[in-house]
């Protein structure tokens, strides 16, 4: 079940179409991995789509009244409802054709969020989705903050980073909880099919998204967003910070399909996490203590993934 | 030939629902409006409703599905009651302001703290300023009639405008009253299936809720005033063409011997019966006294409510709720501006009754109007409470 | 669209101010943003499509021989291309002015 790693696929860019969902014009900063990410999402879902999406960066870049950076159907109510919006819309088309209202055809419905509309505030809303069984792809845009407001932290920013509310401060030396499981929380609901991805890898993304809208029931993408605003690294460098986040260890690329645990790339020694980790502004306080608690911590995690997918596979 | 059956009124409002051709019940229970829930799964779980029945995990999460079901065309519903209604208004406000017609049944329920799972107003009156159309059942055949109403009028294409039905909790959805069910080829008549404006849809993708910067967002709030401005004749159409077919006519505010009224009560809401039965008796005994009942709370009938006061010296305003802090109950308040412009108003007095479902009888209407006839003038009392 | 946001009047709004011009921000130049502009050098590009694919602006076009151009009125100068580049056929210099 190998898979090769993006960069060997060189001219597989030039057969994908070059049909953009998500159009140029849009205000996300330069170098933004997560609306790349969106591009490439939009793409892999196509025409037949419709999205509903949470309050954050990428809905204030994208809708701008009265402009719109969408080709599809695209709507956004709150922040902390996505995935009960997008029940909603999967409900209604449901009922709609079920009663010839309107015409019998494939529409995916998505519900597209950032890190906080996803596992802080809009948990609840996605939880009760993913339990209801919904037919529908949800997509976690992870940046690892509240960007859109200033780089607060979230529940899924990383130990150790500094954000403007767990500031690296003189007592307490940035954020001192582990970045929270969404994955993991997603597969515990016994849903078909849970993904990772990164835009830094991006046909095994664009493959991800599909599969996951092929398949009937709720799916999770969980998709790495580098944001070179608030991790502070150079514009430029968003897809190589992606790449070691992968490279290292610590956001690994792998399916969960109806329980059973697959990596994407399977590593066979782990980059150091110092790598990852000196690259970037918010990690910069880090001492050697730190890095090496966390360096412990992407091994342990690793080693436990694999243990996942040698005991989902048995038998 | 209409059919006329005793029926609880929860089970009278799910039998509405089903009637319309709900496409999406999305509503999360909470007493007392559990029966209206519990009563639309069975209907549709026993195939009498073809309806997606989504189980939600909260009531914000009840009006999410609501607008996101809403924006693809669907007709959709949720019932709720007190704290439900004030975890789902962050999206009620929304709902208005996106133009998403949908129905909700508010059975009315005192809010927290302390904790009373009994009947009064301050659930509604919360949200008082969100942009939806709201009318009171005073029985349980106005909640019957008023699912069709709602819909009717929600999904006008001149109104586009989601509609609240307000009844009291226990006080109505507990108790079993004769209502009068109308053939489904009347209703079906009267209603005919949603047809958006805008719609969520591949074929003509549009883009719903954008931010709005300030150079925009006056024009887009002044849109949304000037459309609930002008929702009145349509709200009059649709009860006209409703009373024309079932021999039931709603008005903005329902009068009660108010012809050379001297004194005049206003409430809103069930207990208005009960304040007719206190009128009764001092008329009786010669009395001037006349009722108001306030059906139409958004948009305020405010030219209709000052022609039904016409006369009067004495205007005795019955709230259940209050606004802390302010000029005593909210319906007091809209009442004193609705007589503010005229050259010569008459007093006007507020009693604070009922709440979280304290008894009101007739004595005590009676009581009140009596009080009120000698009181001074200070904003407001509550009635009934023990010093 | 017809008219500018400060012109736009209350009326000019949809109902529920749903927007019913599917990418309408095309209209919008985020190449007014940059700071530095990519130079293509095509003897040097192998035709791969890499730097279409990653750029976050959609400001790379694939032409029919397979070589590339950049799309000046969105490219916000973030360099990705340059960086990704497998042959270092784009590189980055200094806006004017």
């Amino acid at each position: 079940m190998d898979r090769y790693l993006d960069r060997l696929n060189v001219y597989a860019s030039r057969l994908v179409s070059q049909k953009e969902y998500f159009v140029p014009g849009h205000r996300a900063c330069q170098g933004c991995a997560e609306a790349l990410a969106l591009r490439l999402v939009a793409k892999a879902l196509g025409r037949n789509n419709v999205i509903a999406c949470a309050t954050g960066c990428m809905e204030i870049v994208s809708s701008p009244l009265p402009l719109t950076s969408w080709e599809v159907p695209w709507i956004h109510v709150a922040f902390d409802n996505t995935a009960a919006v997008a029940s909603g819309i999967e409900a209604g088309l449901k009922v709609l054709m079920r009663k010839g209202r309107i015409p019998k055809q494939r529409i995916n419905v998505m519900g597209m969020a950032g890190d906080g509309g996803t596992s802080d505030i809009g948990l609840q809303a996605l939880s009760g989705a993913l339990e209801r069984g919904h037919n529908m792809i949800y997509v976690c845009f992870d940046n690892e903050a509240y960007m859109n407001t200033g780089i607060q932290r979230s529940s899924s920013t990383p130990f150790g980073a500094s954000t403007t509310t767990s500031p690296a401060g003189t007592v307490v030396p940035g954020q001192t909880t582990w970045k929270k499981n969404m994955p993991e929380i997603a597969a515990a609901h016994n849903i078909p099919y849970v993904a990772t991805a990164c835009a830094s890898y991006p046909f095994d993304l664009m493959e991800k998204v599909k599969k996951a809208s092929d398949i009937e029931g709720p799916a999770y993408i969980h998709i790495l967003s580098v944001c070179p605003t608030g991790w502070r690294i150079p514009p430029q460098s968003a897809i190589h910070a992606g790449r070691l986040a992968v490279e290292t260890g610590f956001f690994p690329l792998y399916e969960v399909e109806k329980g059973k645990y697959r990596l994407s790339v399977d590593l066979p020694t782990l980059r150091p996490i110092e790598e990852y980790l000196k690259i970037q502004g918010r990690f910069r306080h880090l001492t050697a203590e730190m890095i090496d608690e966390i360096q412990q911590r992407v091994h342990e995690e690793y080693r436990k993934l694999q243990k996942k997918v040698e005991m989902t596979n048995q038998g | 030939m209409a059919k006329r059956v005793g029926m609880e009124v929860s089970i009278a409002a799910a039998e509405a629902v089903k009637q319309a051709n709900t496409d999406i019940v999305a509503a999360y229970p909470i007493t007392p409006q559990t029966h209206i829930v519990e009563h639309l799964s069975e209907l549709v779980n026993n195939g009498e409703l073809d309806a997606e029945f989504i189980p939600v995990e909260s009531e914000h999460s009840a009006m999410s599905v609501c607008a996101g079901g809403a924006a693809v065309g669907a007709r959709t519903f949720t019932c709720t009651s007190s704290q439900g209604l004030i975890l789902m208004s962050e999206i009620v406000y929304a709902a208005s302001s996106l133009r998403l017609p949908m129905l909700m049944i508010l059975a009315n329920r005192s809010l927290n703290s302390p904790l009373s799972i009994w009947n009064d107003h301050s659930d509604v009156m919360a949200i008082r300023d969100c942009g939806w159309i709201q009318v009171f059942a005073d029985n349980g055949q106005e909640v019957y009639d008023h699912v069709f109403v709602g819909y009717r009028v929600a999904e006008d294409r001149n109104v586009l405008t989601p509609f609240i039905v307000n009844l009291d909790g226990f006080i109505l959805t507990h108790v079993i009253e004769p209502i009068e069910m109308i053939e489904q080829e009347v209703v079906d008549r009267y209603l005919p299936p949603y047809q958006p404006l805008h719609r969520l849809h591949p074929d003509r993708p549009v883009t719903m809720g954008c931010f709005g910067p300030p150079i925009l967002f006056t024009e887009a709030k002044k849109a949304q005033d000037e459309a609930m401005n002008k929702t009145m004749p349509h709200i009059l159409q649709a009860w006209q063409e409703f009373g024309d077919l079932t021999g039931r006519y709603y008005h903005p505010v329902e009068t009660h011997e108010t012809e050379g009224a001297k004194i005049i009560v206003v409430t809103q809401g069930a207990l208005g019966e009960t304040a007719s039965v206190g009128i009764e008796h001092m008329r009786e005994h010669n009395e001037a006294v006349g009722l108001v009942k306030i059906r139409l709370w958004r948009p305020f009938p405010f030219d209709e409510f000052r022609k039904a006061v016409k006369g009067a010296e004495l205007v005795v305003v019955m709230d259940r709720a209050i606004s802390y802090g302010g000029p005593g109950g909210p319906l007091a308040g809209e009442v004193r501006a609705a007589l503010y412009p005229e050259e010569s108003h008459p007093r006007v007095v507020n009693f604070i009754i009922g709440l979280g479902g304290r008894d009101v009888s007739p004595g005590d209407f009676v009581e009140m109007i009596q009080q009120a006839k000698v009181k001074p003038g200070e904003w407001y009392e509550i009635h009934g409470v023990r010093e | 669209m017809a008219k500018p946001e400060h012109e736009m009047t209350w009326r000019d709004l949809n109902v529920g101010y749903v927007v019913d011009e599917p990418g309408n921000a095309r209209i919008y130049r985020t190449g007014d943003w940059r700071s530095q502009r990519p130079i293509y050098n095509p003897e040097r590009c192998i035709r791969c499509g890499i730097c279409y694919i990653y750029c976050p602006d959609m400001a790379i076009r694939i032409l029919a021989d397979g070589s590339i151009e950049h799309d000046l009125y969105y490219c916000k100068g973030c360099g990705i291309c340059a960086e990704e580049c497998p042959t270092g056929a784009i590189t980055l210099v200094d806006e004017e002015e």
